[in-house]
């Protein structure tokens, strides 16, 4: 994949738009999952998704192409909803999740091969007080445990993601890992 | 009780999966005896296991789509303005080029005839130069003061002065398109040929 990527960009360098398209396909779920776990909604998922695919290509010819082009994303969307969460008024993006219909569309969405209604349901609940206490995280955890937890990406990579030494990086999960812990260890 | 945070510190070590073979010996023993420090762990493995099996989201089906729709068309004087912001030295040079040798304004007012590059699979129907389906045009193709569809497939850069292209779906250019239609793009267009040649000496000092 990373070789078809490295074609696709040096395609879109040269001015062909449109080998732009397989490029956002290939990381469009992942990009709007950082979004949905960072800000709580779909709506301000896709909105940063696409702010996010739309910098990249603006801004293609400033990658470096001998780095990994994922990581370079990541840090353009990671980077674009630390903002807006710095931006937000804190109280609006805890209720943001609890009170509206955004559980629903997850529970319609839940996986195809059907588990029993109960189990189902207990499994929605559980989802959805993950997804709060996460969103309860100061930015500075929640990027860390969602780049870890949710992108399963290495220790490494985050650190390139967020120009943040190794060592921060570790003590922000350590933390993050905590305040999560302490939330959910009856659930 | 809580016990020193070396263990903890472990647990973390252990977490993060970078722990080594004789830490662990000492983890593990510790919480064989530790029933305080093992439900501590069993809680941060909970946490991860609960975390990590949130369900995946999936972007909207018409994502990819949306961004498609909302690129910048890339327009002639952003891509003249970001190449001059990244030449500015080569584009002084050419510019003086350009102007000494004073040429272009009277090319510009002289050059006002039809024309186009000679590809025998070209067709020309009035002022119009057109591409056929299923064609393969080769070469760099050039037309002047007309207008030009390409409907087929050009294998090298088209350039349209002092007229209009139309790119038909299904038509093709492997190289770059351009159109050149007032005197400052003619400038601008001079410029860059002028550039092209000059990039060679710079491209030295440019590293
Ligand atoms: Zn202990």
């Amino acid at each position: 994949m990373d070789a078809l990527i490295k074609k696709r960009i040096k395609q879109v360098i040269k001015g062909d738009q449109d080998a732009f398209a397989d490029i956002v396909e290939i990381y469009s779920n992942s990009i709007y999952q950082l979004g949905y776990r960072m800000l709580g909604n779909r709506h301000e998922a896709e909105d940063i998704a696409q702010e996010a695919f739309i910098r990249a290509y603006v801004n293609i010819k400033s990658f470096n192409q001998d780095l990994k082009f994922s990581t370079w994303l990541f840090r353009i969307a990671t980077n674009l909803c630390i903002d807006r969460i710095r931006k937000k008024k804190p109280d609006y993006y805890l209720d943001a999740e609890v009170s509206g219909t955004d559980g629903l569309t997850m529970y319609s969405q839940l996986s195809s091969n059907a588990p029993l209604p109960e189990t189902e349901l207990e499994s929605l609940e559980l989802q959805e007080s993950v997804q709060k206490e996460i969103l309860k995280l100061p930015e500075k955890y929640r990027s860390v445990i969602v780049l870890k937890y949710i992108e399963e990406l290495s220790l490494n990579e985050i650190s390139e993601i967020l120009d943040l030494p190794l060592g921060t990086v570790k003590t922000r999960i350590h933390r993050g890992r905590e305040a999560l812990r302490q939330q959910l260890r009856y659930v | 009780m809580k016990c020193n945070d070396e263990i903890v510190d472990l647990m973390h070590e252990y977490l993060d999966e970078e722990i080594d073979p004789k830490n662990e010996m000492i983890l593990r023993e510790h919480l064989k005896g530790c029933k305080e420090c093992e439900t501590l762990f069993n809680e941060y493995k909970k946490t991860i296991a609960v975390v990590k099996g949130t369900s995946r989201m999936q972007a909207p089906p018409d994502f990819t789509a949306k961004v498609m729709a909302s690129l910048p068309k890339e327009k002639k004087k952003v891509g003249m303005q970001r190449w001059l912001r990244n030449h500015p030295l080569i584009a002084a040079a050419s510019l003086f080029l350009v102007l000494m040798t004073g040429s272009v304004f009277s090319t510009w007012n002289q050059e006002r005839e039809f024309s186009v590059s000679k590809q025998d699979n070209l067709v020309v129907q009035n002022d119009t130069v057109i591409v056929p389906e299923g064609e393969v045009v080769k070469g760099d193709v050039i037309v002047r003061n007309g207008k030009l569809k390409i409907e087929g497939e050009v294998q090298g850069n088209v350039t349209v002065i002092n007229g209009e292209q139309y790119l038909a779906s299904a038509g093709h250019v492997t190289g770059q398109i351009e159109e050149v239609n007032a005197v400052f793009d003619w400038i601008w267009y001079h410029m860059k040929k002028t550039a092209f040649d000059v990039i060679d000496i710079f491209n030295e000092s440019e590293k």
